[in-house]
């Protein structure tokens, strides 16, 4: 990781109140994020999307506290709402799983691409068409045209992401935010989608926290991986070392996959240590 | 006292040991929820307030409310006579006690015919489909269609006045929309996994319709009811008001605003009274409604 | 044990109509695992419910399908509703949210009047690894592997030969799904159970089946045993590129993806 880093994050802690008690979805978490992808893995409960939407300040009716929580040396804890909108899809955007849920369904995909343009920068209708256009291009979608004028349910879910990300894209956003982006989509849509995100992350030197409960795709697309339990950070490593990961939780987890080579008789369970819950872990 | 705490600590055992306790336990969950809301729990109250009402008539009231005393006429509201008296000297007050059985009387007989006949067609049109389905939905359309104060005169009109023709007629008039209900409930949960998994399990039609749709109809259904009971009191007095429901000297709250009409002016209280009373009658059974729908709403998960 | 000739299923008429299933035949040893794996469309839950009798009233079913010598016809017999059983994918959705463990176990108990329903389904419980402490609950109240199981043992109750098991745990976390992986395995060892798994995910299916189909858009491209699969040695280059897409991202192999129609 090169230069000052693009998000700084330290003891971040999202808790809500619910009917039985409060409930620590984040428990303190610290990282920071560069001009790279880092990859957030961890099952349901662990925190992981909590932690993305936390920096977005998307997480309605939770308390939310950090000792620093800044992108770009903009405090985003104590950020007021206008400021918060500008930050979020101009500066940073969230990708999250399905797109039928983000895109508008009585829209055509051109004119909700082309409002993007049209809201975050001053040009006529024909140069926003033009450039809505090039950006059905550059996200590889064959027939611009075509999907230019389709309607999002007229999509197929690869597609449909696709189309997020040109959106997303549009303002040019420093850092993307990628909650489960393609754990809806087959797997070789899957990886299709991950390559055009991956070459316009590249092209353009942006940064990318990519969520995902899919520990083998994190580990082969991202830079660097975080593991979270509970709430916790309990492993940080480059991705390409996870095989020597140490945290028990995480050699735990990658024990338990089925593997393709091997056909083993049992696959070692993963035992839950309480201890986890409470021990900073990981290499920091 | 101790009594009481091993009830509560049956209700909230971590464990329930028995269908019956963890039946006892949803439903206590879901009063707890329902006790949250203030506005439903006045709609509780009034709808208590009701029943208890019509069930300790004979103790609250000094008279039957019909008796006449005819020297006693048309009596402003005062210490001997709370609210009144009517055109016949009856004692108005006693009438709306005794009125409130009736009142409940059409209300949970009504309910009795149209909550099974609604579910029934609903359940099977939706959950069947097909020509089944159009006929079924056919049929509900041309109840749907009739307004229902005018069809229920035709009723009446050809069975005859009097309160169990009144009662026919508002349920003839009432059902079809439970049908509606009931059958988009079934249309979703049709293609539900558990629905073809008790199908791979070989549970015939009947045993699906009944152990698996039907149930999660019920709380659309009650809900809609219980809205409903407003519209369906105020039928039940709008045949009342128009001589077709209760007869004299029965005393219906609408047949009493029907009566006293003309003395609105100078005797406000005879017909005023009885309208307050379909008014806070109707109101609660409205709160009370709403509040059910929001412990049952099924995007909370319940 | 299972026998599948010229399978073809039918959804709607006319210009409508939709071939989701062509021409699909496989055959199934019994004590065997057998796997079909696609992606989504490939019409494999498509062939699990025409085995099942799932789509009777919805498409229309044509070829020859035979479970232990009986050949199916439209309607499956009471014997049949007993010997095979089926596991969703959903953990949510396969449990009727307003019946209790118990009510959901003893179901199919009843309807094939067994007899000692209440030790069936204790017994039923301890099998999946789940106490007696459970069998009040509301599938609200459980967790979504707690579900799983539950719906496995829903399949045993009624002693079944075989088990049609679509996606199960697809909707599971990781280490969820190593446990349920686990039962699985051991119900079919100690029961003599022969499954047909559907599934996604190559790696699950090279780790359960001994014999696989993969299918594409209603037609089955390849037949393999597990081995073929473990040495990475497809014959149709649908297969490789699914394997390929298995093993996690890799940029070179992608730009190499064709498209398959």
């Amino acid at each position: 990781m090169t230069g000052s880093p693009l998000l700084r994050v330290e003891d971040l802690h999202v808790s809500y109140n619910t009917p039985t008690g409060l409930v620590r979805a984040v428990n303190g978490v610290s990282f920071e994020l560069g001009r790279e992808k880092l990859g957030i893995v961890g099952e349901s409960g662990s925190g992981k999307s909590q932690t993305g939407r936390a920096i977005l300040g998307l997480t309605a009716g939770a308390q939310v506290r950090a000792r620093r929580l800044e992108f770009e040396g903009i405090d985003l804890l104590n950020a007021s709402e206008r400021t918060m909108r500008q930050i979020r899809g101009k500066c940073i955007s969230m990708i999250m799983q399905d797109p039928k849920y983000s895109l508008n369904p009585v829209m055509t995909v051109g004119s909700q691409i082309e409002e993007a343009f049209l809201v975050h920068s001053k040009t006529s209708k024909r140069e926003a068409r033009a450039r809505t256009l090039e950006m059905l291009r550059a996200v590889k979608i064959r027939e611009p045209e075509r999907v230019y004028k389709a309607y999002p349910h007229e999509v197929s879910g690869g597609m449909g992401q696709r189309i997020m990300i040109a959106m997303m894209m549009i303002p040019k956003p420093a850092i993307i935010i990628a909650d489960e982006p393609t754990s809806a989509l087959d797997v070789t849509v899957q990886l299709q989608v991950l390559a055009v995100l991956d070459d316009m992350i590249k092209e353009r030197g942006m940064g990318l926290i990519f969520i995902s409960h899919d520990l083998n795709l994190i580990a082969s697309f991202c830079d660097r991986i975080l593991v979270m339990y509970g709430g916790r950070v309990v492993e940080e490593c480059i991705a390409s070392e996870l095989a020597q990961a140490t945290h028990p939780y995480t050699r735990g987890l990658l024990n338990c996959l089925p593997s393709l080579d091997g056909g083993q008789d049992e696959l070692p369970v993963l035992q839950r240590d309480p201890a986890w819950l409470t021990t900073p872990g990981g290499t920091r | 006292m101790s009594a009481e705490l091993t009830l509560r600590g049956w209700l909230l055992a971590e464990i329930p040991k028995s269908k019956l306790q963890a039946r006892c336990q949803r439903v206590f969950i879901s009063w707890l929820s329902f006790r949250r809301n203030p506005i439903a729990m006045v709609g509780l109250l009034i709808v208590a307030s009701l029943v208890g009402i019509a069930a300790m008539a004979p103790w609250i009231t000094a008279s039957d409310g019909l008796e006449l005393h005819l020297a006693n006429r048309l009596h402003a509201p005062g210490s001997e006579h709370w609210f009144g008296t009517d055109e016949l000297g009856r004692d108005i007050f006693d009438r709306i006690i005794w009125g409130s059985r009736i009142t409940l009387y059409i209300v949970g007989l009504v309910s009795i015919i149209v909550v099974p006949i609604g579910l029934l067609v609903g359940v099977v049109a939706g959950y069947l489909g097909g020509w089944v389905d159009t006929v079924l939905m056919r049929l509900t359309d041309i109840f749907l269609a009739f307004p229902r104060l005018i069809l229920a005169m035709a009723l009446v009109a050809a069975l005859g006045p009097g309160l169990e023709n009144a009662v026919l007629a508002i349920a003839v008039t009432t059902w079809s929309p439970f049908a509606r209900i009931a059958r988009a409930e079934a249309l979703t949960i049709r293609n539900s996994e558990f629905i073809l998994a008790a199908r791979v399990q070989g549970v015939s039609t009947t045993g699906i319709l009944i152990r698996h749709v039907t149930p999660l109809c019920m709380s659309s259904v009650i809900v809609r009811l219980t809205l409903d009971m407003a519209g369906i009191i105020l039928t039940a007095a709008g045949l009342g008001f128009l001589g077709l429901g209760a007869q004299p000297p029965t005393p219906e709250w609408g047949a009493m605003i029907s009566l006293g009409r003309q003395y609105l002016i100078d005797q406000w209280w005879v017909p005023t009274v009885p309208g307050i009373a379909i008014l806070v009658v109707s109101l609660g059974f409205n709160l009370l409604g709403d509040g059910l729908r929001d412990v049952f709403d099924p995007k909370s998960g319940t | 044990m299972i026998d599948v000739r010229g399978l073809d299923v039918v959804f709607g008429h006319g210009k409508q109509a939709f071939h989701a299933v062509r021409d699909v035949s496989f055959s199934v040893e019994r004590g065997h695992s057998f796997g079909l794996v696609g992606e989504s469309g490939s019409g494999k839950t498509t062939v699990l419910r025409a085995l099942a009798g799932l789509l009777d009233r919805v498409a229309r079913v044509s070829g020859e399908m035979t479970v232990a010598q009986e050949t199916l016809l439209r309607d499956r017999s009471r014997e049949f509703r007993r010997r095979v059983q089926m596991v969703f994918q959903d953990p949510f959705g396969s449990l009727h949210p307003r019946h209790t463990v118990d009510t959901i176990l003893g179901e199919p108990a009843r309807v094939h009047r067994l007899d000692r329903i209440s030790e069936r389904i204790v017994t039923a419980l301890e099998e999946v690894g789940l106490d007696a402490s459970f069998r009040f609950r509301y599938p609200h109240q459980i967790s979504g592997g707690q579900r799983q199981r539950v719906s496995i043992a829903r399949a045993l109750i009624t002693d079944p030969e075989i088990i049609l098991l679509d996606e199960p745990t697809s909707a599971l976390d990781v280490s969820v799904q190593a446990e349920v992986l686990n039962l699985l395995m051991r119900l079919k060892r100690d029961h003599g159970l022969t499954y047909i798994l559907v599934s996604h995910n190559l790696a699950v299916i090279a780790h359960m089946c001994e014999t696989l189909s993969v299918m594409q858009n209603g037609a089955v491209v390849e037949t393999m045993g597990v081995q073929q699969l473990r040495d990475h040695t497809p014959e149709m280059p649908y297969t490789r590129q699914l394997l390929t897409a298995s093993l996690g991202y890799d940029r070179a192999a992608i730009d190499a993806f064709e498209e398959f129609t």
